[in-house]
């Protein structure tokens, strides 16, 4: 299945800010962290289409995904 | 024994005396606002001779904690009609420390209108002198003026010709220490100092020792704690530091809370080109600074130096709300022209948050277009900056320019214009917006930490549970922080890190020899709220106001079709405490 990954801030060092890629069927998001060598705990905030979701869960075709590190700002 | 300097301006004539026994738990916000309470009648006209400009460095102001750099103006603001307080970094919180200043006061006003003064502040005391040279100057003159006239190393508090015309949208700024300029932004007080006819303040810290304290080895090891939070955090630690606070406009578009083209919608196309990423490439290409802090002892450094692509300074401390509100919310997708915009606002003086969102509506109204971003640069400079009939219009605010040119989408709360965060997709940060002793403002109780950022705990933004309780302990929370001089975005590790909060109540403790508990801090950010709020219901302004605009509750934003409908009863909830 197609899943769109966009990373933000730190995680964009040698990376890309947003790619479209093939993943098999329960694929979840700490795969996808796990297969771009992301450090799971330096994950701040996990999106699918802007809402907010948890590593455990499983994505599903044509979803997106957002990755950040944990960031604040005001 | 610490001071208390009263400026009268009616008579032009300076008392000092020392601080009552009832203010010695008091500094910044409380202590600003505690003034106002007592001292303001509540139904005085804010630019009249009864309302007071009360200046308080925080209870840590001076010392070497981190991060303790910031410091409070109050008064009855102009905009809003509330009680206000308004806090800035810059050099003179920590001189007034040294100084043991406790608070300047600048009441009455002068009869006659053809005469401007200034203030210059020292161990000796206060002079008042009329002041010709700097009236009619914008800030960054003023600066060149003082420095040239009075030494570089001094402190100033100043108004710009926003000030000078009683613009509702001016601010008071203040020197940094490399000279630039940082801004008590909110609520129009730079009229209220105009309005008593002061052009500017200097602080000579000359002759100051270090500020005593009662227990130094204690203040010492907390302050060592407290700043390995403010590191080891990695808001604070990292995040901040690198990409300053517009790190928060990806974040907001990800998640449909970035107000656009005037609160039409939560996302908006062109944020790659405005996004804190972007910024940080920027700044560093150009041989800038992305980490740079606004005042002495800032460990965190959110701020930065931003050039233009001929590595020449273009501006600093370039905030979130500013790049949100011009490059969102006005649809200026140049990050370039919104860094010249940033610093023509702070050479006239005018609110950073204010100004843009009032030419979103503009823009709304039809006075210029979405996106011209040249044509906002002339009507700061030529419209506003000359005061002309048009600039009247536009320096009177958001409200203003939405009543005269009927429109009816105007995000304001009372009176005062709504930041970066749209309350639809980002319900607790609604919350504070409409309960908030003073009008719309983020930063009085920041719960975008808990719905967007994960810091603190999770309250999911959409939905309404829990965040009438959320913003209500960030509001007390805030309140508190605000009366030490400690800039607010310890908090991020605050709400985290264990050690941080206690660490902070240590060093107060070790520099007064008191005995506070966690208890007493939060009781002291209670009695705050509660003073200001009482103040606001005296001045007419009730739970009525505690709203947000109905466009709010009925137009939908996208992306998630989200509208306003939180219960007004349940918002009133809010002072149940
Ligand atoms: S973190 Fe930012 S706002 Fe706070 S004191 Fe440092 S530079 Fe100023």
């Amino acid at each position: 299945m197609l899943i769109t990954v966009k990373l933000f801030a730190t995680f964009l060092e040698n990376r890309f800010k947003e790619a479209r890629r093939e993943y098999p069927p329960g694929t979840t998001v700490a795969d996808v962290a796990t297969e771009l060598e992301i450090d799971h705990d330096l994950i701040g905030m996990i999106f699918i289409h802007g809402r907010a979701a948890e590593l455990d869960r499983v994505l599903d075709e044509g979803e997106v995904l957002a990755l950040f590190p944990l960031l604040g700002g005001g | 024994m610490p001071k208390v300097i009263r400026i009268n301006m009616t008579d032009l004539s300076v008392r000092i005396d020392e601080a009552p026994e009832a203010w010695a738990g008091l500094g910044g916000r409380a202590l600003t606002s505690t003034v106002v309470a007592a001292e303001v009648p509540p139904t005085c006209h804010p630019l009249g001779p009864n309302n007071k400009l009360v200046f308080a460095p925080g209870l840590l102001s001076g010392t070497a904690a981190g991060n303790a750099g910031r410091m409070s103006a109050g008064a009855k603001s102009p905009l809003t009609g509330t009680i206000k307080e308004s806090n800035a970094g810059g050099t003179c919180g920590r001189m007034l420390g040294r100084l043991d200043i406790k608070a300047i006061i600048i009441e009455g006003q002068p009869a006659a209108t053809d005469t401007w003064y200034q203030i210059r502040i020292s161990s000796e005391g206060a002079v008042i002198e009329p002041e010709a040279e700097t009236v009619g100057m914008n800030n960054f003159a003023v600066l060149d003026s003082v420095a040239r006239r009075y030494g570089e190393d001094k402190g100033v508090i100043t108004i710009g010709s926003a000030g000078e015309n009683l613009m509702l949208i001016s601010n008071i700024s203040t020197r940094d220490p490399e000279g630039k300029l940082r801004s008590f932004g909110r609520g129009g007080l730079g009229a209220v100092m105009g309005s008593k006819r002061v052009k500017f303040i200097t602080i000579d810290q000359e002759g100051t020792r270090p500020v005593p304290l009662v227990d130094s080895a204690a203040f010492k090891a907390a302050n060592m704690v407290f700043t390995k939070a403010l590191k080891d955090h990695p808001v604070s630690g990292q995040g901040l530091p690198t990409y300053g606070t517009a790190v928060l406009v990806n974040i907001l578009h990800e998640i449909g809370g970035l107000p656009t083209r005037n609160f039409t919608s939560g996302q908006c196309e062109h944020h790659d080109m405005i996004s804190g990423e972007h910024m940080y490439d920027t700044i560093v290409a150009r041989g800038g600074e992305p980490t740079h802090g606004c005042s002495l002892g800032c460990v965190i450094q959110c701020s930065q130096v931003y050039n233009d692509k001929d590595g020449k300074y273009l501006t600093s401390g370039f905030e979130y709300e500013t790049i949100w509100a011009y490059g969102a919310d006005c649809l200026i997708d140049n990050l370039d022209l919104i860094a010249e915009c940033d610093n023509v606002m702070d050479d006239l003086g005018v609110d950073s948050i204010e100004t843009p969102v009032m030419f979103g509506v503009a823009m709304e109204a039809g006075i210029l277009k979405f996106g011209d971003g040249a044509e906002v640069l002339r009507m700061l400079r030529e419209e506003i900056g000359k005061a002309t009939p048009l600039g009247r219009i536009l320096g009177a605010g958001t409200a203003m320019v939405g009543k005269t040119y009927g429109v009816a989408r105007v995000p304001v709360v009372k009176g005062q214009a709504i930041p970066a965060y749209d309350p639809r997709s980002v319900k607790g940060i609604g919350v504070t917006y409409a309960t908030t002793t003073q009008g719309a403002d983020h930063t009085a109780g920041y719960a975008v930490a808990t719905n967007v950022l994960n810091v603190g705990g999770k309250v999911d933004p959409l939905s309404n549970e829990g965040q009438v309780e959320l913003s209500r302990n960030l509001q007390i929370a805030t309140a508190a922080i605000d009366s030490t001089g400690l800039c607010l975005f310890i908090a991020f590790p605050a709400l985290d890190i264990a050690e941080c909060l206690p660490a902070t109540v240590d060093m107060l403790n070790a520099r007064f020899g008191t005995k506070l508990t966690m208890d007493d801090v939060v009781g002291l950010g209670k009695t705050v709220l509660k003073l200001e709020h009482e103040f606001n219901l005296a001045a007419g302004i009730g739970p009525e106001q505690d709203r947000l605009p109905e466009f709010f509750e009925l137009e939908a934003i996208a992306p998630h079709n989200v509208k306003w409908d939180m219960e007004q009863k349940e918002l009133e909830t809010f002072w149940n405490f």
